[in-house]
């Protein structure tokens, strides 16, 4: 029988519905009968008869990428814990969704949860995990219900607990949940979480998780969705799957569209068979009426924006347009940006791009967990700067501090979120720095001055 | 960048626990496993940092220490490593910096401590550091001795472009009995965090808030009020923890630092007296990583205002009808000598403390054998140790005395205290102890009718004594002492004794010429040779061979609980050590 999905939220013709099968579908529910009918933990089943080694193989084969922002390799990243380890292995589940922008995750939490489920059982056979975490964001309060419920489930069937299936194999997962902040999505600071402590970021070396992860055990930390992509891999052999998308690029994504086009949404497709022109005009029917394109955040807030007019430059000496970018991992990169989290946001032309940046800006500076020097003390710099320049009390040389400051947080950080918060503020202004000067006043170069700043110029020259 | 010149290149590959690692032009070996701040340390090229410390875990936080990196890069495979002028394999120089503080050495690193890149990290974190520092120097204890101020003048950019209102937090915020915090000076390091959580286990503090609003705090219904908590003071590299007890008493750079040892209890842990003139003002701890790492505790780093007390001894005095009268040190001797000499020896009694030098002690023993008495002995102070340095034994030079006097301390003042109840003793030599506070009544003292009291306060029992001595305190000496792990340790003077108050090695030696004893002893050095030569634990020994961190003399079982812990935690990796 044909898959049923509700009036109005039915897939595009474009899409390639992998993980998002069950989404929105008539008739499904989060319970484990739904998943069970649909054939659900199957593929657990075919896992336990397997070597480990071999589904990490086949995980490898399949070349998926991971979907929670950096794109590693899932396979790879699986092969690193070290082979003469003796402590416990652990595996968690990223789901604290919370790169702005980005909002897949949540609906397989609430709407397909056991497939979550059977993927990281799967995974925590592979990599010898008898304990694993789901990390659910504290904004999912449902979310947390409805997976708990779900691992109550699994293990009344067998699926957790002792002796799974009779394979010999002990596990169990639970769900922990955040306390509301973006940097508890960064793996480390999730770690730290988790033990229960502030979730500072840790540095690596020496914390690779892999290796000193969760109570100083190796640990494998995957977002929702590649998870989810595992059982679709046993399903299918690594190599099946690997014909999905294209090479180096495999698999299904989900894109997160938001902002300025007719139909924003969630669209799973093969990575890198759609162009991004595709994406606004076929899948979301187009930009506003009367409206156009300005500018695309193409993969969550952190990554560089892009500007409708440029030009890219690719490897193999083309030069293309932003409606012509496939929307996978490689092109994008090459592209200056990131297909990252997989949340598209949209610009069009009613959009100031001042306002854009110092939006991010307010989020990142009061994201920053402030741990260390320069991102704690250059995010809120940014963001007291791009708040002026909006409040038209910033002159223009303004904008060439803010830059800097940019220049000086990224590649000096503790974590990534160094990257997430100077790379927007480098490319809006790379990009957009007229507008953004015009929205200074020429007037006041010279002009502003804290009482307090003259006071540390003064007291650094002594 | 001056090139630095250039090291002989290696000829063959190093031992394999060994790595060779290129600092700023130049090839040297360094072991495996060495952080990058040390290697670049022992080649004399100090790396600017803030939150690492070597007896703490390294977060990596302050991102002071970003250096520039390269390493070879790894050849295709057939291809031979290009190699440079000194036949080591090419660097490649990575595009952004690492930290020298958490990481480690590698074969063929290459590190610039000094080169463009580096130096414009520096720039960078030291704005992002000031930014929204109140910068309120003047009126700063740390001043003098801030990291920040130092490294601003060494790296920063000496301007602020800054426009924006700083961001304001709480000031002169009372966290504890002895420390103060005043969070808008804090630069976020964790240094006293990791200190109180990992040394003293007492983790009363963390940061609050996020981002640049991050406040330190003490937990809620906590305080930091451990008998380790100055030691926050020392390790915060500005001025956000101040002392109660040194708080705007003087300007650092009027203080000069002497090398001491701490009296409070046997650990002896090794210290700096800070004086200015011969007023101190505190004392901090000084590394020793036999005896007492980088810390000291509370209650011995503070006992020093009695030093600078206005109770202090500071002339000889003998009494007449009834009441003292100043007089001159001949006199005071010689009333010693004339109330002693004569006397049989089982009339009279020393009873010393375990509080004297070595060299006070000899001639404690040379008294004793002079005046032909059996009856010396010192006062023991038990009372309990802890779990980190202080020591149950609150003498600090316990091993001392038990090795000059030649009996255990403490164990002839039963049959002391008898014959004084008694009154069979005439001639009673209180040095360096107050008897009223020791156990001895005022009825049996007053039965003595020689009582002689060395001191450096007046005190009670000094009111009993016929005749009264004014020595010098420790910090006025010269001496070695034996701590209770059996180390022989130095102190240096670092203030001068008030008034005419003398030595106390020199009064004891007068005390012997008088009653007939030998001299030729004139300074410390001489003191001590005759120690080395009579002691057979200080053979060979002579003052200046005790150093700076003195030397192990005697075997015992003791360990110390916090030095065992950084054992382990260095062991493992967590800390430099
Ligand atoms: C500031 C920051 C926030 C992040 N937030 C998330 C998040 O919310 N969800 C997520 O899956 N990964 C997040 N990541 C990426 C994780 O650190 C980690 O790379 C990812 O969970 C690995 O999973 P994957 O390999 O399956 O992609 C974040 C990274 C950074 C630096
Ligand atoms: S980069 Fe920012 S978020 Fe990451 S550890 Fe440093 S302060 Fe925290
Ligand atoms: S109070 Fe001092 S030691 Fe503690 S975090 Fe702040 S700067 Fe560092
Ligand atoms: S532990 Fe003992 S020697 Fe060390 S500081 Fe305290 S009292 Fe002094
Ligand atoms: S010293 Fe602070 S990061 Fe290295």
């Amino acid at each position: 029988m044909a898959i049923q999905y509700i009036s109005g939220k039915e897939p595009h013709a474009r899409e390639k519905r992998l993980i998002f099968k069950n989404i929105d579908r008539v008739g499904f529910t989060p319970s484990i009968d739904s998943f069970l009918e649909d054939g659900g933990y199957e593929q657990l089943k075919v896992a336990l008869k397997m070597e480990k080694s071999a589904i990490i193989n086949e995980v490898k084969a399949s070349g998926l990428r991971g979907r929670g922002g950096a794109g590693f390799p899932t396979g790879v990243k699986w092969g690193f814990i070290p082979p003469t380890n003796t402590k416990p292995v652990y595996i968690i589940c990223n789901a604290d969704e919370s790169e702005p922008g980005t909002f897949k995750d949540r609906y397989i939490l609430h709407q397909d949860p056991h497939q979550l489920l059977e993927g990281m059982i799967i995974a925590c056979f592979a990599v010898n995990a008898k304990l694993g975490y789901i990390y659910i964001r504290e904004e999912f309060p449902q979310a947390a219900i409805i997976v708990e419920k779900a691992i109550a489930e699994a293990r009344a069937k067998g699926f957790l607990g002792k002796d799974i299936l009779g394979s010999g194999f002990d596990c169990e997962l639970y769900v922990h949940r955040g306390a509301g902040a973006y940097i508890c999505g960064e793996e480390t600071g999730l770690i730290e979480s988790l033990e229960g402590k502030r979730p500072y970021p840790r540095i690596k070396p020496p914390y690779f998780p892999a290796a000193l992860g969760l109570y100083m055990s190796p640990t494998i930390v995957n977002n929702v969705e590649s998870l989810c992509h595992v059982k679709h891999i046993i399903q299918m052999g690594g190599a099946e799957y690997a014909k999905l998308g294209t090479p180096n690029n495999t698999g299904t994504r989900i894109l997160c569209v938001s902002g300025d086009v007719q139909k924003p949404g969630y669209y799973e497709v093969e990575v890198g068979k759609v162009t991004m022109g595709e994406v606004i005009d076929v899948l979301c029917g187009g930009m506003k009426p009367g409206r156009k394109l300005k500018a695309i955040i193409p993969g969550g807030s952190s990554s560089k924006v892009l500007r409708a007019d440029e030009k890219f430059k690719l490897k193999d000496g083309r030069e293309i347009g932003i409606m012509d970018i496939p929307m996978d991992f490689d092109t994008m990169a090459a592209c200056g940006s990131m297909a990252g989290s997989g949340g598209v946001i949209i610009m069009d032309d009613s959009r100031s791009m001042t306002w854009v940046i110092n939006n991010l800006n307010n989020f990142y500076a009061h994201e920053s967990c402030g741990q260390c020097t320069p991102c704690r003390e250059g995010s809120l710099w940014m963001k007291k700067i791009s708040d002026r320049i909006v409040s038209g009390e910033a002159s223009p040389d303004d904008v060439d501090s803010l830059e800097s400051v940019a220049n000086q947080i990224e590649g000096k950080t503790i974590c990534a979120f160094g990257e997430a918060c100077s790379w927007p503020t480098q490319s809006f202004i790379k990009k957009f720095r007229d507008e953004m000067k015009g929205d200074c006043k020429p007037e006041l170069v010279g002009e502003i001055v804290s009482d307090e700043g003259k006071v540390a110029a003064a007291g650094l020259a002594a | 960048m001056p090139a630095p010149e250039a090291a002989p290149a290696p000829a063959a590959p190093p031992p394999a626990d060994l790595v060779n690692v290129q600092i700023d032009g130049v090839w040297l070996k360094f072991p495996k496993g060495t952080r990058m701040i040390e290697a670049c340390k022992q080649a004399k090229k100090e790396v600017p940092h803030y939150c690492y410390h070597p007896k703490l875990s390294s977060p990596g936080n302050c991102r002071m220490c970003l250096v520039e990196m390269g390493m070879p890069p790894r050849p295709a495979p057939g291809q031979e490593p290009e190699k440079d002028e000194h036949g080591m394999p090419k660097i490649g120089w990575m595009p952004r910096p690492v930290i020298a503080c958490a990481n480690t050495v590698a074969e063929g690193m290459g590190i610039r401590t000094e080169s463009t890149l580096t130096q414009e990290v520096r720039k960078g974190v030291m704005e992002f550091l000031l930014i929204n520092h109140p910068l309120d120097c003047p009126i700063c204890d740390q001043a003098g001795e801030c990291r920040l101020q130092e490294f601003s003048v060494e790296h920063g950019k000496g301007e602020s472009r800054f426009r924006e209102e700083k961001v304001k937090k709480p000031k002169n915020v009372d966290i504890g009995p002895r420390v103060r915090l005043d969070d808008e000076r804090c630069i976020m390091c964790s240094r006293c965090i990791r200190f109180t959580a990992e040394i003293a286990d007492a983790p009363v503090l963390g940061f609050t808030e996020r981002g640049s609003y991050t406040t330190l705090a003490v937990h809620p219904g906590k305080r930091l009020e451990h008998n380790y908590s100055l030691n926050t003071v020392d390790i915060c590299p500005v001025g956000a923890l101040t002392s109660n007890d040194f708080r705007f008493q003087q300007r650092v750079w009027f203080l000069t630092e002497t090398n001491s040892i701490c009296q409070g209890c046997g650990r002896g842990c090794n210290m700096e007296t800070h004086a200015r003139g011969d007023t101190i003002y505190r004392q901090t701890p000084r590394e020793n990583n036999d005896v007492n790492s980088n810390w000291m505790c509370d209650r011995g780093r503070l006992d020093f205002h009695f030093v600078n007390s206005e109770f202090r001894l500071t002339d000889p005095m003998v009494k007449n009808q009834g009441k003292h009268e100043v007089t001159s040190w001949k006199k005071a001797i010689q009333a010693v000598a004339n109330a002693a000499v004569g006397v049989k020896g089982e009339e009279i009694a020393i009873i010393a403390s375990a509080r004297m030098t070595n060299e006070e002690l000899f001639f404690v023993k040379q008294l004793a054998k002079i005046l032909g008495t059996e009856n010396v002995d010192v006062i023991p102070r038990l009372g309990e140790g802890d779990n980190y340095l202080s020591a149950a034994d609150k003498n600090p030079n316990s091993n001392g005395a038990k090795l000059i006097l030649g009996s255990e301390p403490g164990s002839k003042l039963a049959g002391i205290t008898e014959l004084m109840s008694r009154g069979r003793l005439r001639v009673v030599l209180a040095l360096g102890e107050n008897l009223l506070k020791c156990g001895f009544e005022r009825r049996d003292l007053e039965k003595i009718p020689s009582l002689v009291t060395l001191h450096i306060l007046a005190n009670a029992s000094a009111e009993l004594s016929q005749i009264v001595l004014p020595g010098n305190a420790y910090a006025e000496k010269r001496g070695s002492m034996i701590n209770v792990t059996g180390r022989l340790q130095r102190m240096d003077r670092a203030v001068n004794a008030p008034g005419n108050a003398r030595d106390t090695w020199e009064i004891l030696r007068d005390l012997v010429v008088a009653c007939g004893g030998s001299n030729g002893l004139h300074s410390i050095e001489d003191v001590f040779s005759r120690l080395a030569a009579e002691v057979p634990a200080f053979q060979g020994l002579s003052f200046a061979k005790i150093g700076d961190l003195g030397v192990p003399v005697l075997e015992t079982d003791e360990k110390i609980p916090l030095l065992e812990r950084e054992k382990e935690r260095k062991a493992k990796g967590i800390i430099v050590g």
